[in-house]
């Protein structure tokens, strides 16, 4: 199990690195996109792959730490989600005003010279 | 009311202030300038007196051992979120206060009025300094470091033209990608350690079997990254010259001290989880030379550009280069000095970067692109930029002023006296010829050599480039037209070269006070036992379970 995970972050976040270094500027939000997917698995992995346990204490019974999941990881990935979804809009943004105006989705602004 | 205001509530207030303020000054779209202006400019002010207040109080030890910790929503240390003011932190809380007020001082007449969300957006840039600046906790670092990104995102935009378009496609997908590390590093620490309050962590680390600290070592190199891009660490700091040199002189002003962020914080982290315990050491080398490769390019970089924003830029290079190498070098004594050459180094590259644009209309003295946006946002000319304004003959005051605040701005980068630059250098290198303990002539390694060679190095490089400038702009040039320059344009420039003044006059209470600040963080022992020993206050009526009180 945990080398299936790991496998598929890798290969998620090995795309989003090369789209990253690609010249358009959409490919290179989606390559921030691929990562940012990749690094949310991560942050949930992180807190153990677990199957079928509880992330809250059932009401009234003892608290037995073995038999939970980790609840932090699964808090901080909903914080990173937001985040990185906002950036990821406000880059969109930011493309689209740079397609407007200067007329190219190359990330320099400017297509190059052939 | 009265529980509002007893101290341990002044540590959190840096980050409310701007955040209602911000919040309040959101749906303002269009218009209502003054008053968008004035509620800005109360909040800056009141952060300062914060600052102002939170310095006493961390310095006068009227909190225990001088470290005010203020636990978010009542949670006790490594469970909740711990914010932490000491004395380090105040004082970057207080520059970030001088710098904002000089920064939306400048902005009054002309910058803050094109485009609608100026005041909100820089507010929340403060928000996220503060809040980084405070924080004890590494994820909510992150958040607040995000928040700073964010906010610095809309204001490079700021006056929206081509070059900044371009600038900032690039500022953001490196930013993104840095905070895509972070996160990285963040999940590796929690997985080693199962904490992320510093003090806690740094309290693990020390009890950690050394074999055992291989990937959590990994996870705080990764954590570091993002900050090292910040900072712009050599080779993490190309996008630096380019988006300083396209921001508009407010936002570039406030963007200094963002690198100083990336600064603060490894200085921080590195001290208290590296500096005891078995992990001791781990990465200083690393910084100490990656650091005085970065003064390399920074004066590389400098002395090829032409354009004065991307010789600022090289110039905040060069000075965070110097920090990291001085953090890296891994001494007391001269993390102190560090300090003095900290402050003095982002006032000086800030009122550099909002006198360029004075300098400029020297050149283009209509100011044409600026005029353009001024008019389609409908900005009028003030009433008091009439004809009949003095403008001087000979050697009119404007040039005066403009030539004087280049030559101080000069000699504060290279580091020449009288000014702090050279006050700040001279401590590095006392520091560095008097190894800890030491006498005088002691051992002084190769790193330390290197280093001072460099630094004298890039001094004269800086100098070198600017004179080029200056001549250039001030005796070679073609025609000088005595350009109009506003009060509200001048003082902010004034006001920080002369608060450097003042930190050479008086630079002997700030160096005792960098001492004890210094002393402070090289004890990681006295943060974990304030920030962990901290009780959490106890619910008002207590016959009332706790879950039914505060969650």
């Amino acid at each position: 199990m945990e080398i299936v995970i790991a496998l598929a972050i890798g290969i998620v976040f090995g795309s989003g690195i090369w789209l990253l270094l690609r010249p358009r500027s959409f490919q290179v939000l989606t390559g921030l996109m691929l990562m940012s997917y990749a690094v949310n698995l991560f942050i949930f992995i992180m807190g153990r792959v677990w199957l079928d346990k509880a992330p809250f204490t059932p009401a009234g019974t003892a608290v037995d730490p073995s038999q939970l999941a980790d609840p932090l990881p699964q808090a901080l990935v909903l914080t990173a989600i937001v985040i990185g979804f906002a950036t990821t809009a406000l880059y969109l943004v930011v493309m689209i005003g740079a397609r407007g105006l200067t007329g190219t989705d190359h990330v320099d602004g400017e297509e190059p010279e052939v | 009311m009265t529980a509002l205001i007893t101290p341990q509530h002044l540590v959190i207030l840096p980050i409310l202030l701007p955040l209602i303020c911000g919040a309040v000054l959101a749906p303002f779209t269009q218009g209502a300038h003054r008053f968008k202006f004035t509620l800005s400019y109360a909040s800056v002010l009141g952060q300062l007196i914060v600052a102002c207040l939170l310095m006493l109080h961390t310095d006068n030890e009227s909190w225990q051992g001088g470290i005010g910790v203020y636990l978010a929503a009542n949670w006790a240390a490594p469970f909740g979120i711990a914010l932490m003011a000491d004395r380090l932190s105040a004082l970057m809380l207080l520059l970030t206060g001088v710098l904002a007020l000089a920064s939306l001082h400048y902005a009054m007449q002309r910058w803050s009025r094109i485009g609608v969300h100026f005041h909100p957006l820089f507010q929340f840039l403060l928000m996220g300094i503060n809040g980084a600046f405070l924080t004890h906790d590494l994820f909510n670092l992150f958040v607040f470091f995000e928040v700073m990104l964010a906010a610095s995102y809309g204001l490079v935009l700021h006056g929206y033209n081509a070059e900044r378009l371009r600038a900032s496609l690039q500022y953001i997908a490196v930013n993104l990608a840095a905070a895509l590390l972070f996160l990285l590093g963040t999940a590796l620490i929690y997985a080693t350690t199962g904490t992320l309050n510093m003090a806690d962590l740094a309290a693990r680390i020390g009890a950690m079997p050394p074999e055992s600290t291989g990937l959590l070592k990994l996870g705080v190199t990764v954590l570091v990254l993002a900050f090292l891009v910040k900072g712009a660490m050599w080779p993490l700091g190309f996008w630096l010259p380019t988006t300083y040199a396209a921001a508009s002189p407010p936002v570039a002003a406030m963007l200094v001290l963002m690198t100083k962020v990336g600064a603060y914080v490894i200085l921080r982290l590195w001290l208290l989880l590296f500096s005891a315990g078995s992990s001791a050491g781990f990465g200083f080398d690393a910084l100490l030379w990656g650091g005085m490769a970065t003064i390399v390019f920074g004066a590389a970089g400098m002395l090829s550009s032409d354009s004065a924003g991307r010789m600022a830029g090289y110039s905040a290079v060069i000075s965070s280069g110097t920090l990291l190498a001085v953090i890296g070098y891994g001494q007391p004594s001269l993390v102190t000095a560090g300090l003095y050459y900290l402050i003095g180094s982002t006032l000086a590259v800030s009122a550099f970067l909002l006198l360029i644009e004075l300098i400029d209309r020297i050149r283009s003295p209509a100011a044409a692109v600026l005029a353009l946006t001024m008019e389609a946002w409908a900005v009028d000319e003030e009433p008091d930029d009439s004809p009949n304004e003095p403008r001087g003959k000979g050697v009119p005051a404007a040039m005066a002023f403009l030539s004087v605040a280049f030559a101080a701005c000069a000699l504060m980068i290279a580091g020449l006296p009288p000014l702090s630059g050279f006050v700040a250098k001279f401590g590095m290198f006392h520091a560095l010829l008097h190894p800890e303990g030491g006498t005088v002539g002691g051992a002084v390694g190769a790193g330390a050599w290197t280093l001072m060679a460099l630094i004298f190095v890039s001094g004269l490089i800086a100098i070198i480039s600017m004179l080029r400038f200056g001549v250039r702009t001030f005796w070679a040039a073609q025609v000088v037209t005595p350009p109009r320059l506003h009060l509200s344009e001048v003082a902010p420039i004034t006001a920080l070269l002369l608060l450097s003044v003042a930190m050479t006059v008086q630079a002997r209470p700030l160096f005792d006070y960098l001492g004890r600040a210094s002393a402070d963080i090289h004890r990681p022992a006295k943060y974990i036992e304030r920030v962990l020993g901290q009780p959490a206050v106890p619910a008002p009526h207590t016959q009332e379970a706790p879950a039914g009180g505060r969650p």
